[in-house]
Parts: C-alpha cells; sequence; structure tokens
C-alpha cells in the first residue's frame, strides 16, 4: 500500500479532495445540466446499443464468411491435438453406436421388435449427437471468445452459428458412413432418401435456434455448461433413439409425448427417409388389423414387421408438421432471447 | 465541422467483467447443479469492478491521452467507449461507432498471424474479396504482429478512434509510420483516445489528458506535461528534464516525426 500512500502525497491527490482539484480544470470540459441529458440533446447514442432486429439480421447475413471462415477456423484447432485429427468427427458417433447396440441390442435386447435394429440404432445414435453436441458447445462459445468479442464489433449470434455450422459438417460427414452401413447392412437406396435433406434442413434450423439460447444461458449461468451433458443424456433415453417409443408400457399420452418431442421428431423423420424396413413397419402403414397388431405386441420378436398393422399412435403425416414446428419455435425464441442479450457478452 | 461538438460522454460509469482463469475445476454435473442453485461461482471466475464511476466529455478534435498504472483501468475504459464492454451503472454516450486499435493479443491463440487478420477482417464485415485486396496492405504496414495493422489499414476515417498501446510494439519505422496515420484520422475531425505506456508519446500526440488510478479519474485536463510530471512524481519516477520555455523534453528518446 505505500503507492497509495505517494500517490495521495503530493498535496491534492488524495480521494477527499477529487472535486476540488477537477472543479478548476474541469469548467471548461463539463456542461452544466446532467450528462445524460447533453448527450442525448448532441444527439449522441449509447454505445453498447443493441441494433434492432431488421438490421442485427442484416449485419449477421454481412457476416456469413465470418461465420464459416470461424468454424473452420475453430474445427482445425479442435481436432489438432488428436493424431486421427477430424476422423474422430465420425468415429465418436460410431463407437456409441457400437457401445449401444452392445448393450440394448445384444444384453438387454431392447432390439426385439425392431426390424434391421442396427441401422435404426446408428441412424438414431448420429442424428441425436448432432443436436446433442450443438447444444452442448453452444453453451462454451461466449466464454471461450471472449478475446474475439472484446476486440471487435460483429452480431454475436455469428459464434453459436458457426458452432453449429461445425456440427453439420460433421453429421454430413456421418450421413455419409451411414449411407455405406445401410447399404451394406441390405437396406435399398430410394428417392425415399432425398427426404433426408429437408429433415436435415429442419433439424438444423432447430439447432441454430436452441444453440442461440444455450449460448446465452451458458454466457450467465456459469456451470450451466457442465449440467447440460447430464440433461441432453437424459433426453437421449427419453427419445426413442434405442428402443422403439410405442413399444413402452406407458399411457398412450405419454407416449404420444415422447413421440412428439423434437429430438424424436428429427430421429423418426430420418429413419422413414433412409430406412425401408422403418416405413413398411411403423404402425399404419398396413390396414388396421387387430389380430396381428395384438399378436405383434405379444411377441414382437416374432413378427418383426407386424408392427404395420397397429394403429398409430401420432399420425405419421404430422411428423413433418411438426418437425416445421418445432424448428421455427426454436429458431424465433432462441434468436430473440439471444439478441436480447447482444450488448452484455462482452462482460462474460 | 462544429469543433465544439461532444463526441463521447461518459457519465458516472461502473464497469465490471469477469475473468476465467485457466485450467480450473471441470467438476461433475452434480457440483455443477449444486453451485447453480447454491448460486456459488466457481473459484477460478473472478469478477473484476475495473472502472468505479467515471464521467468526462470529450469533443470533437480532442485528443486524449489515458495514463495511469497497469491495471487501473485504461483499455477497460477503450472499451467500455467502443461498446465492447456493458456498463454496469452509469452509461457511455458516442456520436457514432468507435473503433478499438489494439495490439494486445491475437482474436484466437490457436490461430497462425495469417489467419488471425483475415479472421479479424471477416468479423469486422468485409467481404471475402475486400479482405483479399487488403491483406497485402495490412502485412506491408506491419512487418511483424497481426491485430492493430489490419484494424489501422481497415478502419479508414473513423470519428472516434481509441488507440490502445499501439505505439508500444514495433520498431522505430512503424511506430512513426502509425503516429503519422493518427495524426492523419486526427486530422479527419475525429476525436482519438490514446493508451501508451510511453508518456513521451502521450505528450507528443494528446492535448488532452486523463489520469486514472484503480477505475477512478485522479484529474484530467489540458495542462498535459504538468500532469504527466506528477504522476511520474507519483509513481516514484525521476524528473523529466524539459525545456523551461516549450516545455519540451531535453533526452526526447522517441522520434516521432520522420
Amino acid at each position: 500500500m505505500s503507492n497509495d500512500r505517494r500517490l495521495s502525497a503530493p498535496g491534492r491527490l488524495s480521494d477527499e479532495d477529487h472535486g476540488a482539484e477537477n472543479a478548476g480544470v474541469l469548467t471548461a470540459y463539463m456542461p452544466d445540466e446532467p450528462l445524460a441529458e447533453f448527450a442525448l440533446a448532441h444527439g449522441l447514442r449509447v454505445a453498447a446499443e443493441r441494433p434492432p432486429i431488421g438490421r442485427y439480421l442484416k449485419n449477421l447475413w454481412q457476416r456469413r464468411h465470418f461465420i464459416m471462415a470461424f468454424a473452420t477456423a475453430r474445427n482445425i484447432a479442435m481436432y489438432t491435438e488428436a493424431r486421427l485429427g477430424q476422423l474422430w468427427q465420425v468415429l465418436t458417433p460410431l463407437l456409441n453406436a457400437g457401445v449401444y447396440f452392445l448393450v440394448f441390442g445384444e444384453l438387454l435386447h431392447v432390439s426385439r421388435g425392431i426390424p434391421n435394429y442396427l441401422d435404426f440404432l446408428v441412424t438414431g445414435v448420429f442424428v441425436m449427437n448432432f443436436t446433442t453436441r450443438a447444444f452442448i458447445t453452444s453453451s462454451t462459445v461466449i466464454t471461450e471468445s471472449l478475446p474475439l468479442i472484446r476486440a471487435l464489433h460483429f452480431p454475436r449470434a455469428a459464434l453459436p452459428l458457426a458452432y453449429v455450422m461445425i456440427e453439420l459438417e460433421q453429421m454430413m460427414l456421418s450421413l455419409v458412413v451411414l449411407a455405406i452401413i445401410l447399404v451394406c447392412t441390405g437396406e435399398p437406396i430410394s428417392v425415399y432418401w432425398l427426404l433426408a435433406i429437408p429433415a436435415l434442413l429442419l433439424q438444423t434450423v432447430f439447432c441454430v435456434g436452441c444453440g442461440l439460447a444455450t449460448a446465452r444461458l451458458g454466457a450467465n449461468v456459469n456451470d450451466f455448461s457442465q449440467l447440460l451433458p447430464f440433461l441432453t443424456r437424459t433426453w437421449l433415453y427419453v427419445s426413442g433413439v434405442l428402443y422403439n417409443i410405442t413399444t413402452l408400457d406407458i399411457s398412450r399420452k405419454w407416449v404420444a409425448l415422447l413421440q412428439i418431442n423434437p429430438a424424436a421428431i428429427y430421429i423418426t423423420l430420418m429413419r422413414d427417409a433412409l430406412l425401408a424396413t422403418q416405413r413398411e413397419s411403423q404402425p399404419g402403414a398396413q390396414p388396421f388389423n387387430k389380430l396381428k397388431c395384438q399378436t405383434w405386441h405379444l411377441s414382437p420378436a416374432k413378427h418383426l414387421d407386424w408392427s404395420a398393422y397397429c394403429a398409430p399412435i401420432t399420425n405419421p403425416d404430422h411428423y413433418w408438421l411438426y418437425g416445421i414446428a418445432w424448428a421455427v419455435l426454436a429458431i424465433v425464441v432462441g434468436f430473440y432471447f439471444f439478441w436480447r442479450a447482444e450488448a452484455q457478452y462482452g462482460r462474460g | 465541422m462544429d469543433a465544439g461538438k461532444p463526441m463521447v460522454v461518459v457519465d458516472d460509469l461502473h464497469v465490471v467483467y469477469r475473468v476465467f482463469g485457466a485450467g480450473g475445476d471441470r467438476g461433475t454435473a452434480a457440483t455443477a447443479l449444486l453451485r447453480i442453485m447454491g448460486r456459488k461461482t466457481r473459484g477460478s471466475i473472478r469478477e473484476v469492478h475495473a472502472i468505479r464511476g467515471v464521467s468526462f466529455v470529450a469533443y470533437r478534435g480532442d485528443a486524449v491521452g489515458l495514463i495511469g498504472r497497469n491495471g487501473s483501468g485504461k483499455s477497460t475504459l477503450l472499451r467500455a467507449v467502443a461498446g465492447l464492454l456493458p456498463a454496469e451503472r452509469g452509461n457511455v454516450y458516442t456520436d457514432g461507432e468507435a473503433a478499438l486499435l489494439g495490439v494486445n493479443a491475437a482474436l484466437l491463440d490457436d490461430l497462425t498471424g495469417e489467419r488471425n487478420v483475415v479472421l479479424g477482417c471477416l468479423a469486422m464485415g468485409m467481404t471475402k474479396k475486400e479482405t483479399k485486396e487488403k491483406y497485402p496492405g495490412i502485412v506491408e504496414f506491419s512487418g511483424m504482429g497481426s491485430r492493430l495493422r489490419f484494424a489501422i489499414a481497415a478502419s479508414k476515417s473513423q470519428d472516434i478512434l481509441l488507440v490502445d498501446e499501439a505505439l508500444a510494439t514495433g520498431d522505430a519505422e512503424f511506430r512513426v509510420k502509425s503516429h503519422a496515420r493518427i495524426e492523419e484520422l486526427r486530422q479527419d475531425a475525429g476525436t482519438v483516445f490514446l493508451v501508451a505506456h510511453n508518456l513521451e508519446e502521450v505528450e507528443q500526440t494528446c492535448n488532452r489528458v486523463i489520469w486514472l488510478e484503480r477505475g477512478q479519474i485522479v484529474t484530467q485536463g489540458e495542462n498535459v506535461i504538468e500532469i504527466i510530471d506528477r504522476y511520474i512524481a507519483a509513481s516514484g519516477g525521476a524528473p523529466v528534464e524539459r525545456d523551461p520555455v516549450t516545455g519540451k523534453r531535453i533526452h526526447a528518446r522517441v522520434p516521432l516525426k520522420a
């Protein structure tokens, strides 16, 4: 504290004297009216003001090259330390799927009643992995990018957007691997595969919306990003990644709720697009037949695709509507929620 | 071009920001939940109350030097004026957007200088083509380092220019160049804020000076040389020998005029 004492030593420098000290010098600078009024009267604006939504979106579009460049830079940085590099992007979900297949398919026989369980599982794991990763990586993007945020002006939404783009790139790579697996396991290549494109598009919009929301939450709540893996894991277990939701021994209302949760919707859309076995065995695919349906419920392993003769709990035609609704809801709410705090992200 | 027009008004500004320590405990989901419930912060996160009630007005044509020891809040104040750090209390008002030129750190540590420059240009809203066009100029202007250079090259004439430690790095030639550039920008009818370790540069560039300690203003005024001499005395430095008539340093170390 010796420095402080020295500071106050030369006569007029101590704290109490600030007013008197400054008064003489400042008269030339300081207006008589309150500073806020003075500033506004001269047409000045608050420095850290967030732009209106329209201009914000325009700025964001202008930064599209930045978003891609930032995504590439992060992607390279993320994998430079592993020897297999970006191969891990595909290896990780594949290994996950392998573990689930072993435990749930072979040991616990969750696979009963599901034709081509391996493809059912791998598709589910890959799609869910995209959602999960988008949530988790976005939650830390603000903290990780503080030097950038504190150095330059740009719409901060570019950062979570870039992180979701990284995950989308990984997802597309995973889909190529998935296509190879599907062909090798006897799923036919069909025009239905084209439906994977709108399904992925809707899921991406959903992930961007949610990524924006988790980015803000992760910036404000210190431990949000620690808790998130726990929440997404729970989500994975209730979303029919590993099993067929309709076989659950719960009320129809709960089945319907689980079926229309966004994670399950995007998984179902992708499965129906890529897997002929799923399209043909989903409830409602054949005219309702009580006997065949009950037989399937009683001994599902023997009549794999008789589930098609049951009545659907959620109309399959509505899956696309739910997919669109979730995407729109997520992007609107997520974007608004993120934009509200635009000026605050530099605080950390 | 009204010379008396206020460009920056800082009204009882308080700035608080968080510093995330390297590493820190990763913890588990359960401990994270407890921390969220208990509203406890993790040990490695610190809140810094860097600016504590600062008020001043800067007018068109002003070149304001900020002096004070390390950690006194100079850089934080610039970032708040640039709108990059939010005000906890009080407000910063500016006439247009302020451009911050700094050399402190790379944007992203794990990138090469080249990628940092490109990323910075794109972040500031340049198109790919503009970035390509500017890139040689930015690199040529600097020779070394990355950030300040592209920022200077990019920012053409800004109404409000915030320069952080700019002249502290680089060789004599670079200092002369950037000093000239700042003069040029100042003549383009702006307001310049300058943070520099080297007080001679403040003396030669600024017509006003603000002395900060621990986030508060000790004193400010147009008597730049007098304030700087008092600051040097207060921080225990040897007094500067000056020409009694002009006030200029007798042993000037920094040749700023080429």
